[in-house]
């Protein structure tokens, strides 16, 4: 099962191997990790995204709350949070395949960010579902290179 | 430099006895005179009330043994860092302060990991400081660098890398606060040289300060919910058959005192785990020993219930009468050594998980009522309510059924077949095979004869499990072993630690020849260091416990368990006596019964180190035996 984690943090070096390696030493892989100073600038967020059995989950978020350095973790449950995930992807162009790309990226309220002769780049935010839909269009037109935030998420309260 | 340390003297409040000042939240951190950073850590180190701290110096660490030379502070120089680690824990297991150890960088630092590992599985307060090279030349291979940080980082309870002096004495208040309470652990601390070389105004925080600065350690406030601790009383009053399993919990926090009162109150049995040895005392009537692997037949059956032995895992379990119907386990984790096949460990009782640690409860076995929180305050909190409105139970019949139990499978020996024909009587007893001497006989005789008073350490393997099953300990701390790690050579330093720490204590390690060779070299420091910690050597010249293995998994066949010289067996070898003569400590080996007894009065009579090295036959197996991952059924008792 998929799990979305918030890990509050004190913001201070070494604590990203020290939660990584409670995932690692586990041989549980991360799907996605985030990781950004908070309002506060002496915390900050990491918003992970594993797979595991929950019994597992239910571990991992029990060791990573008994480090001294994790403030608070959440393991959130589907409707309680919201959750955007932001995608930079260059695609390739002719003059053909331009309009309709250009199309497509309004259609998904997506941003085109660069424009060069035979490629557009474009930054596109959105839940996970259209974040994927909107990959897989742009793959019909070749995706040259592609880097994605991995989720943030927020409690709805 | 003599200067400062003059004012540092006069600063610094008096380490020991002194009053504690009282906590105010008003209360500022108080501003040193400048000073560097070894210096601030020596300081710092006084002010937790440290008495000795266990060094080995280098490179890297020996600016802070230059201000060692200037403290009040014990140094000893053990004669490798892992007896000075595994010194630290001695000290710290008895005492319940943090143990403090130091080594220099590199290859000082990577000795000091198998204590730091034996310290996060036995939740043992350790205060862990290495020498780092210069900040400049970290991550360059400089000689003797390594990153222990990232060494120890799954074995820690926490780590520090020090990259500003001004951090020094926060970090040490920050590092003996989180090892020392909560679930108790290790925590490094790594030092770069310049750091330790660098001048600055030391700035104390207070420990309010402290806490409000570590806001994601929350483990020390952590208390049961009053509503589980109701449910607790109301799952007592239905039950028949309720069982006490308690561990290491009671002893770390103290409360050996109410798990008594409680006990008798409810009038539950308690069988506690090999770290819970001393927690209830094994004198008492409700006392089922220890249980497990090897622990007690009766604590076994009184927990799982009583079943008709099969001798392969693939037959049916029938069972012959019942176990718990109600299982409080109390500040213990589970241990697969414990609970042999997590699913089967009563099967068919309620289980109650009370322990401090969240994340042990329901991590090796599924429980009924899982309840995070002090053991002392909530036993503290039961009693209350027991106080108030005691229990009119007294599972008279089950208590006949524990002594039933307890008659028909007391810890026992004799010599079996195995042990008449063995090489031993062959070879080192010719003529006088009436007076083999087994382990359990010299446990037994060291019980009486030190009246069951001594603090006692032990290494890994068969005489660790008969130093738990024929000494009987009436006190918290009194029996001190690497219990989740399982380290050999453990022992001897051990005892060096708890006897620094406990002069006019006698103080014992029970060890195998396997494991007091492994740290042989610390009978310098105890020579040199005036620590007159005693050991017997139950010399089998094997490896004891993989012996017993080999016997019952492996039809004999010796994979490298032989410790003797193989070109010579009929010689003990090593030959402990000289080892021990040529450092100055006295050594005698017993081979016969009849001298065993003055023997051990002798050495207990002895007012500095001394070694017994006592002659056994290999083939003696721990018994009970419920081989790694089986149940109860295959429990083997009877020799």
């Amino acid at each position: 099962m998929r799990h979305t984690i918030s890990v509050l943090v004190e913001n201070k070096f070494g604590v990203l191997t020290r939660v990584a390696g409670l995932f690692s030493g586990r041989g549980y892989n991360i799907d996605s990790l985030n990781v950004a100073p908070t309002h506060d600038p002496t915390a900050s967020r990491m918003t992970i995204v594993t797979r595991g059995d929950d019994a597992t989950v239910e571990q991992i978020v029990k060791q990573l709350k008994k480090l001294p350095d994790v403030i608070k973790v959440v393991d959130f449950r589907d409707g309680e949070y919201v959750d955007r995930e932001l995608v930079l992807v260059k695609v390739s162009v002719d003059s053909k395949a331009r309009a309709e790309v250009m199309q497509i990226t309004d259609i998904f309220r997506a941003k085109i960010v660069d424009v060069q002769a035979k490629t557009l780049s474009i930054e596109i935010t959105g839940d996970e579902s259209k974040v994927e839909k909107f990959i897989e269009l742009m793959k019909t037109f070749g995706v040259l290179e592609l880097t994605r935030t991995g989720r943030v998420a927020l409690p709805r309260k | 430099m003599s200067k400062t340390t003059e004012t540092r003297r006069k600063s610094a409040p008096a380490a020991n006895g002194a009053p504690k000042r009282p906590p105010s939240k008003t209360q500022r951190a108080e501003v040193g005179v400048p000073m560097s950073g070894c210096d601030i850590l020596v300081e710092a180190l006084e002010r937790e009330g440290v008495e000795v701290i266990f060094a080995y110096p280098g490179g890297a660490s020996m600016e802070i043994h230059q201000s060692l030379t200037k403290s009040k502070i014990r140094t000893i120089l053990p004669r490798h860092e892992q007896g000075g680690s595994f010194a630290a824990e001695g000290y710290a297991r008895v005492t319940g302060k943090a143990g403090v150890c130091m080594s220099t960088s590199g290859p000082g630092a990577t000795n000091l990991v198998t204590a730091v590992a034996d310290a996060y599985m036995d939740s043992c307060p350790l205060i862990a400081i290495t020498g780092q090279v210069t900040t400049s030349m970290i991550g360059r291979g400089a000689f003797q660098e390594t990153d222990i940080i990232g060494v120890t980082l799954p074995i820690v309870k926490h780590s520090y890398l020090v990259t500003d002096v001004n951090d020094i004495p926060r970090i040490v208040k920050e590092a003996f606060y989180i090892a020392q309470t909560g679930r108790p652990g290790p925590v490094v601390i790594d030092l770069p040289k310049n750091i330790q070389q660098a001048k600055t105004q030391p700035v104390w925080p207070t420990l309010e300060q402290i806490k409000k600065s570590l806001r994601g350690y929350t483990q020390p406030d952590l208390r049961a919910d009053e509503l589980a601790l109701n449910e607790i009383i109301g799952l007592i009053e239905k039950a028949e058959r309720p069982v006490l399993y308690c561990g290491g919990g009671i002893i770390t926090s103290d409360a050996a005192e109410e798990l008594r009162k409680f006990a008798e109150a409810t009038q539950i049995p308690v069988a506690t785990t090999l770290m819970g040895i001393g927690g209830f005392p094994e004198t008492h009537p409700l006392s089922l020993r220890w249980l497990g692997m090897h622990g007690a037949a009766f604590a076994n059956w009184a927990v799982n219930g009583e079943y008709k032995h099969r001798t392969s895992p693939n037959e049916p379990m029938v069972k012959l009468k019942d176990g718990a119907d109600l299982l409080l386990s109390f500040g213990v984790r589970f241990d697969d050594r414990v609970t042999g096949k997590f699913e089967e460990f009563c099967k068919h009782g309620t289980i109650v998980h009370v322990d401090i640690d969240a994340s042990e409860l329901n991590k090796n076995r599924r429980v009924h009522l899982p309840v995070v929180g002090d053991i002392k305050d909530a036993l503290m909190r039961l009693n209350a309510m027991l106080a108030r409105r005691p229990l009119n139970k007294k599972h008279t019949n089950w208590l006949a059924q524990i002594d039933e139990w307890k008659q028909k499978a007391p810890f026992s020996y004799g010599i079996t077949t195995e042990i008449a024909h063995s090489d031993h009587m062959k070879q080192h007893l010719q003529g006088q095979e009436s007076e083999v001497i087994l382990q359990q006989m010299v446990i037994e005789a060291l019980y009486e004869l030190t009246k069951g008073d001594a603090y006692i350490t032990t290494g890994v393997g068969q005489h660790q499990m008969w130093a738990g099953q024929w000494y009987k300990y009436s006190r918290p701390r009194q029996f001190v072993t690497s219990g989740g790690l399982g380290s050999m050579g453990f022992g001897y330093p051990a005892a060096l630690g708890i006897k620094v720490a406990h002069p006019d204590k006698e103080v014992i390690d029970i060890d195998g020849d396997g494991s007091f060779l492994m740290n042989i070299q610390e009978l310098a420091t105890a020579h040199v260091e005036k620590i007159a910690a005693k050991a017997i050597i139950l010399n089998n010249q094997h490896l004891g416990m993989v012996v017993q293995w080999e016997d019952k998994f492996y039809a004999g066949n010796r994979g490298h368990t032989y410790l003797g010289n193989p070109d010579d067996r009929a010689q003990i070898y090593p030959d402990y006596v000289r080892v021990c003569n040529s450092f100055n400590v006295k050594c005698e080996r017993v081979m016969y019964k009849k001298d065993l007894r003055p023997a051990i009065q002798r050495m207990l009579d002895a007012k500095e180190p001394y070694v017994l090295d006592v002659i056994v036959p290999y083939t003696e197996h721990v018994l009970p035996f419920i081989p790694a991952g089986r149940t109860v059924a295959d429990m083997i008792w009877k020799a």
